[in-house]
């Protein structure tokens, strides 16, 4: 029998087919459309977890995803388990295992249930009170030392999963006319009314099972049809068109700017035996035209003295167990009834079987139109009673009813033995999306709620049923259905749907019934453990508005966000101040409404989907040849080549040595490439570059510096004159997209007049760069069509050509200091051509380099490179690039600022050479430079070390810095404070080889 | 020299690309000669032999070669391969001396095909954009984005969607599109 405490029948439980599963290691049964929280209580298991601060004992409070105390953590092996879930909302599948969370050495005998005895200590704010001091070792030393690992092994939900998350996440944007959230009466006729005129519909509810609350409706009749069958009739109607999209399972849980709303879909964690390739959740992105929220509402607990012993129930709960899992929670019920919730509730337990004790109605002159079915049940009802003190240790076990008294205090009475009590405290409306969605909320007496008011500008929404206050199955569906239609900008049809059977005050209480007898607690948040002192403590001592009261107290902060308790918090509070609830306020709703899984969030965007990883034509030859590789953007850049037994020095080096001595090739694919075409190219590329172009011959090529408005330097690169008309320029490979966007910027905004456009081409080509005094003799036997020859092909010039039988672009330019040339080939031959290249790289005793060895090749001949030499402060003369400027321009990008006092002023920061009087010395990039040995703390640096490395060719370190006055300090010694100590400098020009350039000519 | 002729190979070579049955599949476009043309859609005359799509976002193609509007003076131009040569000397001498820009993008960018019953699902799961038929029709085209990569996005059929892809975004492409099949049902 799958649990003791089933009803003889009914229910959407399949009761042909019984699924086994183990709560703390014991077995228990329930039935296919069960919820780990429904299958407990079939069991008789009311105690499910202890709570976060006073580890009281907690039972099963609600039915749904609003649950406090129901926290479990399933595992599914390994990396696969998932704390905190709501047992309520776990769906029962066979070989389900869940623990219960927070409890030492068990459940049952929890250790830190000690901590009720020093609950005087762990009142409003303790955080705050008591773990501040002492100072004597530094600030706070005794919350970091002690109490907070303290709290944290204490006082902890579940404990996290340690293993990678083995499992899939999908995401899926998605476009609608209208998405409804939340499939309850409301939902659902919003969705019938939307599809009808054939409007595209996504409809989504978090339970596996669309119908919301007329699931758990045992008598309601629609049109004629029980509830539950004009459910699956609506369901029916809806699959069938193409244009709706049905999304059980499924959790709205935030709703951002212009209807841009995330929906969490929960695929697999119902299956016992999923798909392991199956995604387990999937992130939908949804943009509507128009959202219909349908959210509903929350039933609010009843606040009396130790109203948290398991056994007590939210009688919304109570009625869901009972109508739609057929599970009866006790056997001897007492029903607190604020509103007809809790009439309904008794009904139906009274009619599955539980002895109803009492329905106590705690409202002076309450009185429900369902309290004479009550009675003709023959069930006592008494008007104007409440509890005022409850027994029981792990299962409540009697309560004390009282009448309400003056003061909020009641007159204590009889006990009345019971294993179960039912509270409807009144509903509470769903506003979390509509409030997400930046919508107004207002204070509403008639019904004792805060309602959506005002929409947000940019949203097209509207809120229907019970998030909106209309309450009732008939009320809901009317207006759900009034919704659909205006969503799709119908007029109204004045639909109606007849309902029997249907209740309407839900309206209730909020705060408090009595704080209780000195020891008990009145608990207000579950789940954070709150109770009406607490949040009267708050008050006495100065906290007026509810968002200072929430975080003292912590009411509303736990992963429930106070979806049972805010109302209540609100009420106790305003009632401590004398104020009117809205003058207290009402704190923030905030995404998600339920916890999401990080993976959902992340998607596929992790491992090797985490980021797009490019890699280059020549990148297969690399990494064959052993390459290690660098990061540069998104790149993948071979740093360096190191050959058996070398570590990255000696590989370094030897690359160096051998592109001064004989020749390297360098894969420079990764350049930004930008095609500037048209008849006005050069005088765009004038106006931008601070460089002349209009006199640039064709087929040669110029150095360009680009600089950004402030007149610091943002790129550089090679530029070459293809035609009267054309340019290939190049940039780093950084900044390529960046420089683009600014000269389309530019181009569309600045320059309108003229006529230019620009294409980009950096993976048009690949890049080979041949360096070094054997550069020619390599590309000799490749290329034709074209002479390579000193006189023909000066340093600086461009030439089309062939390579390997396919055109090329060849350009005679140097980053090394050494002859050199760069190939462009057409990408999909830059692999073959590299091979080839290569092979005749080696016929020279030449080598493959890395960046890092460009680094270095380009260091000695004090070359910088933007972003390392520059930060964004710089300027051309700066770094010693005054000489590239345009004489006699009129205009470039930034040519005005660099005329500003500051950008002339003497003391600015210049580029220099740093030689370490050690020459085995390496400095640090990044170490300040300064004047004086052993400078005190506070001493002002002259400058800062931007490149620094072990250069081969001199058989020494050398460094590039940037140093105030940096050029008139050329002969004098500085000094590089280290932790090691003092390292001394001299300072030099920036160019540490061939100061002449001769070897360029080789 | 005649032993070192390059071949021509696609950052594709090699790689397996994924299908669902019945629901999505990956397929290489194969080798194309591509040019970006910017200018006054007029200029270019009957050179290319299909005309260049003046409302925003649609594509023209015919025997073979079709042009895509990117912008308002921008076009992607797609041709067969062995097309491609001739194609570039009947372009260039056409604008010759005209203010617009042509530019060979041959290499620059690979084409992928996906196809089949679920392919908006499958494309959804990284493209932010409505595909429904009503909001993105055949013959629609854009430049967008594919989860981190961007893309041009052609719907050539019903069913059927041309991808062109920068060619170091094309292995990211893939990979993304074959995770994305295990969402699609």
């Amino acid at each position: 029998m799958a649990g003791l405490h089933r009803t003889n029948g009914g229910g959407r439980v399949d009761r042909t087919k019984r699924l086994s599963f183990t709560f703390d290691g014991k077995a228990y049964e329930g039935f296919a459309g069960d919820k780990l929280a429904s299958a407990l209580l079939a069991n008789g298991v009311h105690l499910v977890g202890r709570s976060y601060k006073y580890h009281r004992p907690r039972g099963i409070l609600s039915a749904g995803a609003e649950e406090p105390n129901a926290l479990v953590t399933v595992d599914r092996g390994r990396g696969r388990t998932a704390p905190n879930l709501r047992a309520t909302q776990v769906e029962l599948y066979d070989g389900l295992v869940a623990e219960s969370q927070n409890r030492w050495p068990s459940l049952a005998y929890d250790f830190g249930a000690v901590n009720s005895l020093f609950s005087p200590l762990l009142a409003a704010g303790f955080y705050y009170k008591t773990f501040m001091g002492p100072r004597l070792l530094g600030s706070n030393w005794a919350w970091h030392k002690i109490y907070e690992p303290l709290i944290r092994r204490a006082a902890g939900l579940g404990k996290a999963p340690s293993l990678p998350d083995p499992d899939r996440y999908a995401n899926r944007f998605a476009h609608c006319d209208v998405l409804v959230i939340g499939a309850g009466p409301a939902g659902l006729a919003a969705a019938l009314a939307a599809a009808e005129a054939g409007a595209r519909v996504i409809l989504c509810d978090e339970q596996a099972e669309l119908g919301g609350s007329l699931l758990s409706e045992w008598s309601v009749e629609i049109d004629g049809v029980p509830a539950s069958s004009w459910v699956d009739e609506a369901v029916r109607t809806l699959a069938a068109s193409s244009r709706v999209t049905l999304l059980p399972r499924t959790q709205a849980f935030g709703y951002f700017a212009q209807n841009f709303v995330a929906l969490a879909e929960r695929l697999t964690d119902h299956l016992g035996n999923p798909d392991p390739a199956a995604p387990r959740e999937r992130l939908w992105q949804v943009r509507a035209k128009e959202v219909v929220l349908a959210t509903g509402a929350i039933e609010r607990p009843i606040v009396f003295p130790d109203n948290d012993r398991p056994g007590i129930m939210l009688a919304d709960a109570a009625r869901t167990y009972v109508n739609r899992y057929g599970v009866r929670p006790g056997l001897r019920a007492v029903v607190i009834a604020a509103c007809d919730s809790g009439y309904a509730a008794a009904l139906d337990l009274h009619r599955a079987g539980t002895a109803v004790a009492m329905v106590i109605d705690p409202r002076a002159n309450g009185d429900s139109g369902l309290a004479g079915s009550v009675r003709a049940a023959g069930i006592e009802v008494q008007i104007g009673a409440t509890v005022t003190a409850t027994r029981g240790s792990q299962r409540v076990s009697a309560v004390q009813i009282g009448r309400a008294g003056t003061e909020g205090r009641a007159s204590t009475g009889e006990w009345v033995p019971c294993d179960h009590v039912v509270m409807a405290g009144g509903w509470t409306p769903s506003v979390h999306l509509f409030s997400q969605s930046r919508g107004k909320l207002a204070w509403s007496d008639d019904a004792q709620a805060f309602l959506p008011s005002a929409i947000a500008p940019g949203q097209a929404q509207r809120s229907a049923g019970a998030c909106r206050g209309v309450f009732g199955v008939a009320a809901a569906l009317d207006d759900g259905f009034a919704a659909g239609r205006a969503a799709v900008g119908r007029e109204p049809l004045g639909r109606t749907f007849k309902v029997t059977h249907d209740i309407t005050d839900f309206r209730g209480i909020a705060g408090s019934h009595g704080a209780g007898a000195r020891g008990s607690k009145a608990f207000v948040d579950f789940q954070h453990d709150v109770t009406v002192r607490d949040l009267k403590l708050a008050a006495q001592e100065g906290f007026r508005a509810i968002e200072h009261v929430k975080r003292y107290t912590t009411t509303g902060m736990a992963t429930d966000q106070g979806k049972t308790s805010n109302i209540n918090a609100l009420a106790i509070v305003a009632d401590h101040l004398g104020k009117p609830i809205p003058e207290v306020g009402l704190t923030t709703f905030r995404q998600p409404y339920t916890p999401v899984t990080f993976g959902t969030i992340a998607g596929a965007s992790r491992g090797d989907l985490f980021d797009p990883v490019r890699r280059t034509p020549c990148d297969a030859w690399a990494q064959a040849q052993g390459a290690m590789f660098e990061d540069v953007g998104a790149w993948k850049r071979a740093h360096y080549f190191p050959q058996a037994g070398e570590d990255m020095h000696t590989a370094v080096a030897r690359e160096c040595r051998t592109v001064r001595s004989a020749v390297g090739m360098f894969d420079a694919s990764t350049l930004g490439k930008i095609e500037v075409v048209g008849p006005d190219a050069a005088e765009f590329l004038e106006r931008l570059y601070i460089n002349s172009f209009q006199k640039l011959g064709v087929g040669r090529c110029r150095y360009g510096v680009l600089l950004n408005e402030a007149g610091f330097i943002i790129d550089d690169g090679v530029i070459g004159r293809i035609a009267a008309d054309r340019f290939h320029v190049t940039t780093t490979t950084g900044g390529a997209a960046r420089v683009l966007h600014m000269m389309e910027d530019y181009a569309q905004t600045e320059f309108p007049d003229l006529k230019v456009w620009l294409t980009s081409t950096t993976e048009q080509w690949a890049v080979i760069a041949v360096q070094g005094p054997r550069a020619r003799d390599v590309l000799a036997p490749l290329v034709d069509g074209v002479d390579i020859g000193a006189t023909d092909f000066p340093h600086m010039s461009v030439k089309a050509g062939r390579i390997c039988g396919v055109d090329a672009r060849i350009f005679r330019v140097s980053f090394t200091g050494e002859l050199g040339f760069e190939i462009n080939v057409p990408a999909d031959f830059g692999a073959d051509v590299w091979e080839a290249v290569w092979r005749e790289v080696q016929k020279h005793g030449g080598c493959a380099y890395g960046t890092e060895s460009m680094h270095v090749l380009r260091a000695e001949k004090g070359f910088i490179i933007v972003g390392q030499e520059t930060d964004g402060t710089v300027t051309p003369d700066d770094v010693g690039l005054g000489w590239a400027t345009g004489k006699g321009k009129r205009d470039f990008v930034g040519m005005r600022s660099l005329s500003r006092p500051d950008m002339v002023r003497s003391g600015r920061k210049q580029l220099v050479g740093l030689l370490t009087a050690d020459p085995k010395r390496v400095l640090e990039e990044g170490s300040q430079v300064v004047e004086g040995l052993r400078p005190p703390a506070g001493t002002p640096a002259l400058g800062h070390v931007t490149s620094a490395y072990w250069s081969e060719a001199l058989g020494r370190s050398i460094a590039l810095a940037l140093v105030a006055d940096g050029r008139t300090r050329i002969g004098t010694r500085l000094n590089v404070p280290m932790p090691d100590g003092d390292v001394a400098v001299d300072v030099v020009t920036p160019v540490f080889l061939d100061p002449k350039g001769e070897r360029l000519n080789g | 020299m005649a032993d070192q002729i390059a071949r021509r190979r696609s950052v594709l070579d090699g790689w397996a690309l994924p299908s669902r049955a019945g629901l999505a599949s990956l397929t290489n476009a194969g080798t194309a000669a591509r040019f970006v043309y910017r200018g006054a859609p007029e200029l270019v005359g009957d050179a290319f032999g299909v005309s260049l799509p003046t409302v925003p976002l649609r594509a023209h193609a015919q025997s073979g070669r079709a042009a895509l509007w990117l912008g308002p003076d921008e076009w992607l131009l797609l041709s067969a391969e062995a097309d491609g040569s001739t194609l570039a000397v009947a372009l260039s001498s056409a604008l010759n001396g005209k203010p617009a820009a042509l530019v060979d993008i041959s290499h620059r960018q690979v084409g992928l095909i996906v196809s089949g019953s679920s392919v908006e699902a499958l494309l959804n799961a990284g493209c932010s954009l409505d595909l429904d038929m009503t909001t993105f029709p055949v013959g629609m085209c854009t430049r967008t984005l594919l989860a981190k990569a961007e893309i041009v996005l052609w719907r050539t059929a019903g069913d059927t969607f041309r991808i062109e892809v920068a060619r170091s975004f094309a292995p990211y492409i893939v990979a993304l599109l074959d995770e994305a099949m295990h969402g699609i049902a």
